[in-house]
Protein backbone atom coordinates (compact mmCIF):
# COMPACT_ATOMS: atom_id res chain seq x y z
CA UNK A 1 0.00 0.00 0.00
CA UNK A 2 2.81 2.40 0.83
CA UNK A 3 4.23 1.81 -2.65
CA UNK A 4 0.89 2.74 -4.24
CA UNK A 5 0.70 5.94 -2.16
CA UNK A 6 4.29 6.83 -3.09
CA UNK A 7 3.60 6.32 -6.80
CA UNK A 8 0.38 8.36 -6.61
CA UNK A 9 2.10 11.20 -4.75
CA UNK A 10 4.98 11.24 -7.25
CA UNK A 11 2.47 11.50 -10.10
CA UNK A 12 0.74 14.39 -8.32
CA UNK A 13 4.10 16.12 -7.93
CA UNK A 14 4.82 15.75 -11.66
CA UNK A 15 1.29 16.89 -12.52
CA UNK A 16 1.56 19.97 -10.32
CA UNK A 17 4.90 20.89 -11.90
CA UNK A 18 3.38 20.53 -15.37
CA UNK A 19 0.47 22.82 -14.44
CA UNK A 20 2.78 25.46 -12.97
CA UNK A 21 5.34 25.46 -15.80
CA UNK A 22 2.88 25.49 -18.70
CA UNK A 23 2.73 28.88 -20.40
CA UNK A 24 -0.48 28.64 -22.40
CA UNK A 25 -3.51 29.24 -20.17
CA UNK A 26 -5.85 27.03 -22.23
CA UNK A 27 -3.46 24.12 -21.97
CA UNK A 28 -3.10 24.86 -18.26
CA UNK A 29 -6.84 24.42 -17.75
CA UNK A 30 -6.74 20.96 -19.35
CA UNK A 31 -3.67 20.00 -17.32
CA UNK A 32 -5.46 21.22 -14.19
CA UNK A 33 -8.18 18.64 -14.88
CA UNK A 34 -5.52 15.94 -15.30
CA UNK A 35 -3.90 17.05 -12.05
CA UNK A 36 -7.28 16.83 -10.34
CA UNK A 37 -7.64 13.26 -11.58
CA UNK A 38 -4.18 12.36 -10.22
CA UNK A 39 -5.27 13.72 -6.82
CA UNK A 40 -8.27 11.37 -6.97
CA UNK A 41 -5.84 8.43 -7.10
CA UNK A 42 -3.99 9.73 -4.04
CA UNK A 43 -7.24 9.91 -2.06
CA UNK A 44 -8.20 6.41 -3.23
CA UNK A 45 -4.79 5.04 -2.23
CA UNK A 46 -5.28 6.61 1.20
CA UNK A 47 -8.66 4.86 1.46
CA UNK A 48 -10.77 8.01 1.41
CA UNK A 49 -13.46 7.27 -1.21
CA UNK A 50 -15.73 10.12 -0.08
CA UNK A 51 -13.00 12.68 -0.58
CA UNK A 52 -12.04 11.06 -3.89
CA UNK A 53 -15.62 11.45 -5.16
CA UNK A 54 -15.72 15.13 -4.21
CA UNK A 55 -12.37 15.73 -5.84
CA UNK A 56 -13.47 13.91 -8.99
CA UNK A 57 -16.58 16.05 -9.43
CA UNK A 58 -15.14 19.41 -8.42
CA UNK A 59 -11.46 19.12 -9.31
CA UNK A 60 -11.75 17.48 -12.72
CA UNK A 61 -14.98 19.01 -14.00
CA UNK A 62 -16.24 22.18 -12.31
CA UNK A 63 -12.99 24.06 -11.68
CA UNK A 64 -11.35 23.42 -15.10
CA UNK A 65 -14.63 24.35 -16.82
CA UNK A 66 -14.79 27.65 -14.94
CA UNK A 67 -11.16 28.37 -15.80
CA UNK A 68 -11.73 27.58 -19.49
CA UNK A 69 -14.84 29.75 -19.74
CA UNK A 70 -13.00 32.60 -18.02
CA UNK A 71 -10.10 32.33 -20.47
CA UNK A 72 -12.54 32.35 -23.37
CA UNK A 73 -14.31 35.43 -22.03
CA UNK A 74 -11.06 37.34 -21.47
CA UNK A 75 -9.72 36.57 -24.95
CA UNK A 76 -13.05 37.72 -26.43
CA UNK A 77 -12.75 41.00 -24.53
CA UNK A 78 -9.22 41.47 -25.86
CA UNK A 79 -10.46 40.86 -29.41
CA UNK A 80 -13.26 43.42 -28.99
CA UNK A 81 -10.81 46.00 -27.74
CA UNK A 82 -8.43 45.42 -30.62
CA UNK A 83 -11.26 45.71 -33.14
CA UNK A 84 -12.31 49.10 -31.86
CA UNK A 85 -8.85 50.64 -31.95
CA UNK B 1 -0.49 51.18 3.38
CA UNK B 2 2.72 51.07 1.39
CA UNK B 3 3.99 47.87 -0.23
CA UNK B 4 6.87 47.85 2.24
CA UNK B 5 4.52 47.80 5.24
CA UNK B 6 2.49 45.05 3.60
CA UNK B 7 5.63 43.00 3.02
CA UNK B 8 6.70 43.41 6.66
CA UNK B 9 3.24 42.31 7.80
CA UNK B 10 3.41 39.30 5.52
CA UNK B 11 6.84 38.31 6.84
CA UNK B 12 5.69 38.66 10.47
CA UNK B 13 2.67 36.48 9.78
CA UNK B 14 4.72 33.92 7.87
CA UNK B 15 7.30 33.76 10.66
CA UNK B 16 4.54 33.07 13.17
CA UNK B 17 3.06 30.29 11.02
CA UNK B 18 6.48 28.73 10.42
CA UNK B 19 7.31 28.73 14.16
CA UNK B 20 3.99 27.15 15.05
CA UNK B 21 4.27 24.52 12.32
CA UNK B 22 7.86 23.70 13.32
CA UNK B 23 6.83 23.15 16.94
CA UNK B 24 3.68 21.20 16.04
CA UNK B 25 4.95 18.86 13.31
CA UNK B 26 7.39 16.79 15.45
CA UNK B 27 4.48 16.01 17.80
CA UNK B 28 2.45 14.41 15.01
CA UNK B 29 2.19 10.63 14.87
CA UNK B 30 4.06 9.06 11.95
CA UNK B 31 2.48 8.56 8.52
CA UNK B 32 0.27 5.46 8.42
CA UNK B 33 0.65 3.67 11.75
CA UNK B 34 -1.88 1.71 13.74
CA UNK B 35 -3.07 4.04 16.50
CA UNK B 36 -5.90 6.28 15.43
CA UNK B 37 -7.73 7.58 18.51
CA UNK B 38 -10.07 9.76 16.43
CA UNK B 39 -10.95 6.92 14.07
CA UNK B 40 -11.73 4.57 16.97
CA UNK B 41 -14.12 7.05 18.56
CA UNK B 42 -15.74 8.08 15.28
CA UNK B 43 -16.27 4.48 14.14
CA UNK B 44 -17.80 3.50 17.48
CA UNK B 45 -20.15 6.49 17.40
CA UNK B 46 -21.11 5.77 13.78
CA UNK B 47 -21.88 2.16 14.67
CA UNK B 48 -24.05 3.24 17.60
CA UNK B 49 -26.00 5.56 15.32
CA UNK B 50 -26.46 2.70 12.76
CA UNK B 51 -24.63 4.68 10.09
CA UNK B 52 -22.65 2.36 7.82
CA UNK B 53 -20.67 5.17 6.22
CA UNK B 54 -18.58 6.54 9.08
CA UNK B 55 -17.65 9.63 7.07
CA UNK B 56 -21.33 10.49 6.61
CA UNK B 57 -21.85 9.95 10.33
CA UNK B 58 -19.03 12.36 11.17
CA UNK B 59 -20.24 14.97 8.67
CA UNK B 60 -23.99 14.88 9.24
CA UNK B 61 -24.34 13.59 12.78
CA UNK B 62 -21.25 13.90 14.98
CA UNK B 63 -20.31 17.37 13.73
CA UNK B 64 -23.32 18.32 11.63
CA UNK B 65 -23.14 21.92 12.81
CA UNK B 66 -19.75 22.35 11.09
CA UNK B 67 -21.23 20.92 7.91
CA UNK B 68 -24.02 23.47 8.11
CA UNK B 69 -21.36 26.17 8.30
CA UNK B 70 -19.62 24.72 5.23
CA UNK B 71 -22.87 24.67 3.25
CA UNK B 72 -23.46 28.31 4.13
CA UNK B 73 -19.94 29.17 2.94
CA UNK B 74 -20.62 27.41 -0.38
CA UNK B 75 -23.93 29.22 -0.92
CA UNK B 76 -22.38 32.55 0.06
CA UNK B 77 -19.48 32.13 -2.37
CA UNK B 78 -21.85 31.15 -5.18
CA UNK B 79 -23.86 34.31 -4.49
CA UNK B 80 -20.66 36.35 -4.58
CA UNK B 81 -19.62 34.88 -7.94
CA UNK B 82 -23.14 35.36 -9.32
CA UNK B 83 -22.93 39.03 -8.36
CA UNK B 84 -19.53 39.35 -10.04
CA UNK B 85 -20.51 37.72 -13.36
CA UNK B 86 -23.96 39.31 -13.65
CA UNK B 87 -24.75 41.30 -16.77
CA UNK B 88 -23.90 44.97 -16.39
CA UNK B 89 -26.26 47.60 -17.88
CA UNK B 90 -23.76 48.45 -20.64
CA UNK B 91 -23.18 44.82 -21.59
CA UNK B 92 -25.37 43.47 -24.32
CA UNK B 93 -26.78 40.00 -24.44
CA UNK B 94 -26.56 38.50 -27.87
CA UNK B 95 -28.11 35.28 -29.01
CA UNK B 96 -25.05 33.68 -30.41
CA UNK B 97 -25.07 30.60 -32.54
CA UNK B 98 -22.62 28.12 -31.16
CA UNK B 99 -19.51 28.25 -33.23
CA UNK B 100 -17.11 25.41 -33.62
CA UNK B 101 -17.79 21.92 -34.80
CA UNK B 102 -18.92 19.15 -32.45
CA UNK B 103 -17.94 15.64 -33.42
CA UNK B 104 -20.88 13.30 -33.95
CA UNK B 105 -19.35 10.85 -31.47
CA UNK B 106 -19.10 13.55 -28.80
CA UNK B 107 -22.72 14.46 -29.41
CA UNK B 108 -23.81 10.83 -28.98
CA UNK B 109 -21.65 10.25 -25.93
CA UNK B 110 -23.11 13.34 -24.28
CA UNK B 111 -26.66 12.19 -25.07
CA UNK B 112 -26.05 8.70 -23.69
CA UNK B 113 -24.22 9.79 -20.55
CA UNK B 114 -26.53 12.65 -19.60
CA UNK B 115 -29.31 10.53 -18.04
CA UNK B 116 -26.75 8.08 -16.62
CA UNK B 117 -24.80 10.83 -14.88
CA UNK B 118 -27.87 12.51 -13.40
CA UNK B 119 -29.10 9.11 -12.19
CA UNK B 120 -25.70 8.33 -10.68
CA UNK B 121 -25.77 11.69 -8.89
CA UNK B 122 -29.20 10.91 -7.43
CA UNK B 123 -27.95 7.46 -6.40
CA UNK B 124 -24.88 8.86 -4.67
CA UNK B 125 -27.08 11.34 -2.75
CA UNK B 126 -29.62 8.72 -1.63
CA UNK B 127 -27.03 6.17 -0.50
CA UNK B 128 -24.85 8.74 1.22
CA UNK B 129 -25.39 7.22 4.65
CA UNK B 130 -24.39 3.68 3.68
CA UNK B 131 -21.86 3.94 0.85
CA UNK B 132 -19.16 6.50 0.00
CA UNK B 133 -20.56 9.74 -1.26
CA UNK B 134 -23.42 11.87 -0.09
CA UNK B 135 -25.16 15.15 -0.71
CA UNK B 136 -22.15 17.15 -1.77
CA UNK B 137 -20.66 14.54 -4.11
CA UNK B 138 -23.98 13.47 -5.63
CA UNK B 139 -25.11 17.05 -6.12
CA UNK B 140 -21.86 17.91 -7.89
CA UNK B 141 -22.12 14.83 -10.13
CA UNK B 142 -25.71 15.60 -11.14
CA UNK B 143 -24.94 19.28 -11.76
CA UNK B 144 -21.94 18.53 -13.96
CA UNK B 145 -23.95 15.84 -15.79
CA UNK B 146 -26.49 18.41 -16.99
CA UNK B 147 -23.64 20.32 -18.62
CA UNK B 148 -22.87 17.40 -20.91
CA UNK B 149 -25.50 19.12 -23.09
CA UNK B 150 -23.09 22.00 -23.55
CA UNK B 151 -20.26 19.62 -24.45
CA UNK B 152 -22.57 17.97 -26.97
CA UNK B 153 -23.06 21.35 -28.62
CA UNK B 154 -26.60 21.95 -27.45
CA UNK B 155 -26.28 25.18 -25.49
CA UNK B 156 -29.78 26.28 -26.53
CA UNK B 157 -31.25 23.06 -25.19
CA UNK B 158 -29.27 23.45 -21.97
CA UNK B 159 -30.72 26.93 -21.55
CA UNK B 160 -34.22 25.56 -21.97
CA UNK B 161 -33.71 22.64 -19.57
CA UNK B 162 -32.17 24.86 -16.94
CA UNK B 163 -34.81 27.11 -15.39
CA UNK B 164 -32.42 29.26 -13.41
CA UNK B 165 -35.15 30.97 -11.40
CA UNK B 166 -36.25 27.56 -10.14
CA UNK B 167 -32.70 26.61 -9.17
CA UNK B 168 -32.35 29.83 -7.20
CA UNK B 169 -35.39 28.71 -5.21
CA UNK B 170 -34.18 25.11 -4.74
CA UNK B 171 -30.75 26.34 -3.62
CA UNK B 172 -32.38 28.29 -0.81
CA UNK B 173 -34.79 25.40 -0.14
CA UNK B 174 -31.91 22.98 0.36
CA UNK B 175 -30.34 25.25 2.94
CA UNK B 176 -33.73 25.82 4.57
CA UNK B 177 -34.29 22.06 4.74
CA UNK B 178 -30.99 21.62 6.57
CA UNK B 179 -32.01 24.39 8.96
CA UNK B 180 -35.44 22.80 9.47
CA UNK B 181 -33.86 19.48 10.49
CA UNK B 182 -31.54 21.39 12.83
CA UNK B 183 -34.36 23.27 14.55
CA UNK B 184 -36.56 20.16 14.75
CA UNK B 185 -33.69 18.42 16.53
CA UNK B 186 -33.61 21.29 18.99
CA UNK B 187 -37.36 21.10 19.54
CA UNK B 188 -37.63 17.31 19.80
CA UNK B 189 -34.36 16.21 21.38
CA UNK B 190 -33.10 19.39 23.01
CA UNK B 191 -30.02 20.11 20.89
CA UNK B 192 -29.48 21.63 17.47
CA UNK B 193 -29.05 18.95 14.75
CA UNK B 194 -29.74 16.13 17.20
CA UNK B 195 -30.34 12.85 15.37
CA UNK B 196 -33.98 12.59 16.43
CA UNK B 197 -35.30 10.13 13.83
CA UNK B 198 -35.43 6.36 14.39
CA UNK B 199 -32.07 5.01 13.29
CA UNK B 200 -33.23 1.69 11.90
CA UNK B 201 -30.85 -1.10 11.04
CA UNK B 202 -27.23 -0.68 10.00
CA UNK B 203 -26.67 -0.83 6.19
CA UNK B 204 -30.38 -0.42 5.37
CA UNK B 205 -31.28 2.40 2.97
CA UNK B 206 -33.49 4.04 5.58
CA UNK B 207 -31.09 3.97 8.50
CA UNK B 208 -28.95 6.51 10.32
CA UNK B 209 -31.90 8.76 11.27
CA UNK B 210 -31.49 12.32 10.05
CA UNK B 211 -28.34 11.63 7.98
CA UNK B 212 -30.19 10.76 4.72
CA UNK B 213 -32.50 13.77 5.16
CA UNK B 214 -29.56 16.13 5.62
CA UNK B 215 -27.79 14.49 2.67
CA UNK B 216 -30.83 15.14 0.50
CA UNK B 217 -31.01 18.80 1.57
CA UNK B 218 -27.30 19.28 0.88
CA UNK B 219 -27.59 17.48 -2.44
CA UNK B 220 -30.36 19.80 -3.64
CA UNK B 221 -28.49 22.91 -2.46
CA UNK B 222 -25.14 21.87 -3.97
CA UNK B 223 -26.60 20.77 -7.32
CA UNK B 224 -28.52 24.04 -7.64
CA UNK B 225 -25.59 26.22 -6.67
CA UNK B 226 -23.14 24.52 -9.05
CA UNK B 227 -25.66 24.85 -11.90
CA UNK B 228 -26.11 28.56 -11.09
CA UNK B 229 -22.35 29.03 -10.81
CA UNK B 230 -21.56 27.45 -14.19
CA UNK B 231 -24.57 29.22 -15.72
CA UNK B 232 -23.06 32.57 -14.79
CA UNK B 233 -19.74 31.65 -16.41
CA UNK B 234 -21.38 30.17 -19.55
CA UNK B 235 -23.57 33.23 -19.94
CA UNK B 236 -20.55 35.54 -19.70
CA UNK B 237 -18.45 33.47 -22.09
CA UNK B 238 -21.05 32.66 -24.74
CA UNK B 239 -23.85 35.20 -24.71
CA UNK B 240 -22.66 38.49 -23.28
CA UNK B 241 -20.64 40.84 -25.41
CA UNK B 242 -19.07 43.74 -23.63
CA UNK B 243 -19.65 47.00 -25.48
CA UNK B 244 -18.14 49.45 -23.14
CA UNK B 245 -16.86 52.92 -23.75
CA UNK B 246 -13.18 53.18 -24.50
CA UNK B 247 -12.52 55.32 -21.45
CA UNK B 248 -13.59 52.45 -19.22
CA UNK B 249 -11.44 49.99 -21.11
CA UNK B 250 -8.51 52.36 -20.73
CA UNK B 251 -9.23 52.73 -17.00
CA UNK B 252 -9.07 48.97 -16.71
CA UNK B 253 -5.85 48.77 -18.64
CA UNK B 254 -4.33 51.42 -16.39
CA UNK B 255 -5.36 49.77 -13.13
Amino acid sequence: MTVVIMVALTLVLIGAALVVFTRSTARQAVLLAVYGLLLVFVFLAMQAPDVALSQLAVGTAVVPLMVMLTIRKISALHRDRKDRR
Amino acid sequence: MTPRVRLVMLLVGLAGVVVMLATALPELPGFGGHTHPYRDRAMTAAYHQSTANAVASVNFDQRAFDTFGEETILIASVMGVAALVRRLPEEQRRERRQRGHVLESTRWAATVFLPLTVLLGADVVTHGAITPGGGFQGGAIAATGIHLLYLGGRYRLLERLRPLALFEVTEAAGLAGFLAVAVTGLAVAGSVLANFLPRGQLTQLLSAGTVPALNFAVGVAVASSIILLIAGFLEQALAITGHRSDSQADDEAAS
